[in-house]
């Protein structure tokens, strides 16, 4: 792991983690019958270098939030700025993760990574920084590869190098693990954690995951509606204990898996059944 | 082992030990091989090709079909089961080839018409990717030009002649256009619509790594449609030799249609044969050489 933080530090070099924070941030979407308030009222202000994860239900509006904070969709109320100044487009600080890998099926591995480089970058730098990006996340072989002759998880991986080309400031992850089996994605959140320990960027992750989020984390937000007034806000903000990486069985994050569950409306089955024994089940002496 | 397994396995050996790393690697490039020969499709596991992908097959199953017909053709025209002035027999077509080749006639009809269908599919084709990528990439373009484009399509071709040889005479400038239209519509028509469908999801990514504009349309939508593209050309190509005949027979001097209205006049169905044969394998061996250049771009840009 040690190796790993190393070549991290000497990749990421320059980039330097800057705060985001949310005004007011509110989106309507126009519709057929009118418009439809999906979020309102989202004041959030992320320090630098912090992971915060957005956590919410289906079509809460997660998605959306990251896409504004990333230039690619717009506020219809509020604002978000990076670093002091407003988002109004695309915005260089920042680089996005998406759910899909959205990998050019005509480039190689390596060609993808490149995408991410910033404008200028000379030809010599760009190439030695995409080589190390690519052992970084254990890509090496497969560097000449297409996306097609690659399996979900080594090309999402690839879609991380690709982000982190850009030396972003803000990293955006929209469930970026989340098309990947179990195993795949463990491992993955344990690669993000050493490329943030090694170069601590600030990471904005939206999930539908609890345990990733709390695996990450350092922040919770948890979105939602209230049930009345359109469109959601903010319900909670956990803020989750421990230095990373945590672990994955502690009884404190079980906790708060619990109260998160809660939040997002799942019945956690636990607390009740526990009750229950004490009552019915007969213990030692009978 | 499944991909995503053996992903895992690398992803922590990479972090964790080399020697785990060369074990995972090793793993993954005999999985992927595994799986290029399944999509693949027609390679049997122990790696022998069906009969129907083996090259030789493919060339001399192809030239089944012709020599039947030519067998057949023979017998029908030497048995008197249909006079020779309604079907000539090979042997006279061969030797009315050989008779127009004598007087220099036939080297210069095929030269002619494939010049033709050269010119005209160049300009058809350019003209046609121009726009359809102005088209396909502005919304406003397509408001503007795309109902008109759209009317003229409707046009029947044979309805340009009387036009084009009024405003351009009978020489080379009135067929080459009328085969540039003919080579227009195909390219126009799958550039524009297939530029608006490039997948959304790979332009926002562009879009998100700072991509816009002429840099954008080089990096991510252009690639995106080059197998459209080149299967585009190689249907304009088609309705060049299309058109070609259609200029060729209402007014002209020389050239395959010439030779077809002219053999028709006079009678001559050897050469009315001549002439369609020779269009079949002219029009064959162009598509041909376009359809392996559509091959290579699949393979590389899709």
């Amino acid at each position: 792991m040690s190796a790993t933080s190393a070549t991290a530090r000497e990749t990421s070099g320059s980039a330097a983690a800057v705060p985001v924070s949310f005004r007011g941030v509110g989106r309507a979407f126009d519709t057929a019958g009118g418009t439809r308030q999906v979020l309102r009222d989202i004041d959030l202000e992320v320090q630098s270098g912090e992971i915060v994860a957005i956590l919410g239900p289906s079509g809460c509006g997660k998605s959306t939030l990251l896409r504004i904070a990333g230039g690619l969709d717009r506020a219809t109320e509020g604002g978000v700025s990076v670093d002091g100044t407003p988002v109004t487009s695309y915005d260089p600080r920042s680089a996005v993760g998406f759910q899909e890998p959205r990998l050019l099926p005509w480039r190689t591995v390596a060609g993808n990574v490149a995408l991410g480089l910033p404008r200028g970058t000379s030809k010599a730098v760009g190439r030695e920084k995409v080589a190390r990006l690519i052992e970084l996340v254990g890509l090496a072989e497969f560097a000449g590869h297409r996306p097609r002759e690659i399996s979900g998880g080594m090309a999402q991986r690839t879609s991380l190098a690709r982000a982190l080309a850009r030396n972003p400031g803000v990293l955006l992850l929209d469930e970026p693990f989340g098309a990947l089996d179990a195993l795949t994605r463990l491992k993955m959140q344990d690669l993000l954690l050493d490329i943030h320990a090694a170069a601590p960027t600030t990471v904005l992750l939206v999930t539908h995951d609890v345990d990733e989020a709390l695996q990450l984390a350092d922040r919770v937000i948890l979105l939602g509606s209230d049930g009345e007034t359109p469109g959601a806000d903010i319900r909670q903000v956990v803020v989750v204990p421990g230095a990373r990486p945590r672990d994955r069985g502690s009884a404190e994050l079980a906790e708060l898996r619990g109260r998160l569950l809660d939040g997002l409306g799942i019945d956690r089955h636990g607390v009740a059944r526990g009750i229950e024994s004490t009552t019915t089940i007969p213990h030692y002496p009978f | 082992m499944t991909d995503a397994s053996h992903t895992a396995l690398s992803t922590g050996a990479a972090i964790h030990d080399g020697d785990a790393v060369r074990v995972a690697v090793n793993d993954g490039t005999t999985s992927i091989a595994a799986g290029r020969e399944a999509s693949a499709g027609p390679e049997t596991p122990s790696g022998r090709r069906r009969l129907v992908d083996r090259r030789w097959f493919r060339i001399a199953g192809g030239a089944i079909i012709p020599l039947l017909l030519l067998g057949t053709w023979q017998w029908v025209s030497t048995s008197g089961l249909v006079p020779l002035s309604q079907l000539p027999s090979p042997e006279m077509v061969w030797l009315a080839a050989v008779d127009l080749a004598e007087r220099g006639l036939l080297g210069l009809y095929v030269a002619i018409s494939t010049q033709r269908v050269f010119i005209g599919f160049a300009f058809g084709g350019a003209i046609g990717l121009a726009l359809g990528a102005i088209v396909g990439l502005s919304r406003l373009a397509d408001v503007l030009l795309a109902p008109t484009l759209g009317a003229i399509r409707a046009v029947p071709s044979l309805a340009w002649i009387p036009l084009l040889i009024l405003w351009f005479g009978i020489a080379e400038d009135s067929k080459v256009i009328l085969i540039a239209i003919g080579a227009f519509f195909p390219v126009y028509t799958i550039v524009s619509a297939s530029l608006r469908h490039v997948d959304r999801q790979l332009i926002e990514a562009g879009r998100a790594f700072g991509l816009h504009g002429v840099a954008l349309f080089a990096t991510v939508q252009l690639p995106a449609v080059v197998p459209s593209v080149l299967s585009a050309l190689r249907l304009a190509l088609a309705q060049s030799w299309l058109f070609l005949v259609a200029a060729e027979l209402i007014a002209s001097s020389m050239g395959l249609g010439f030779l077809l209205n002219d053999s028709g006049q006079n009678g001559r169905i050897d050469r009315i044969f001549l002439a369609i044969i020779l269009l079949a394998v002219l029009g064959k061996l162009t598509d041909s050489v376009v359809a392996l250049v559509e091959r290579w771009a699949v393979r590389r840009w899709a």
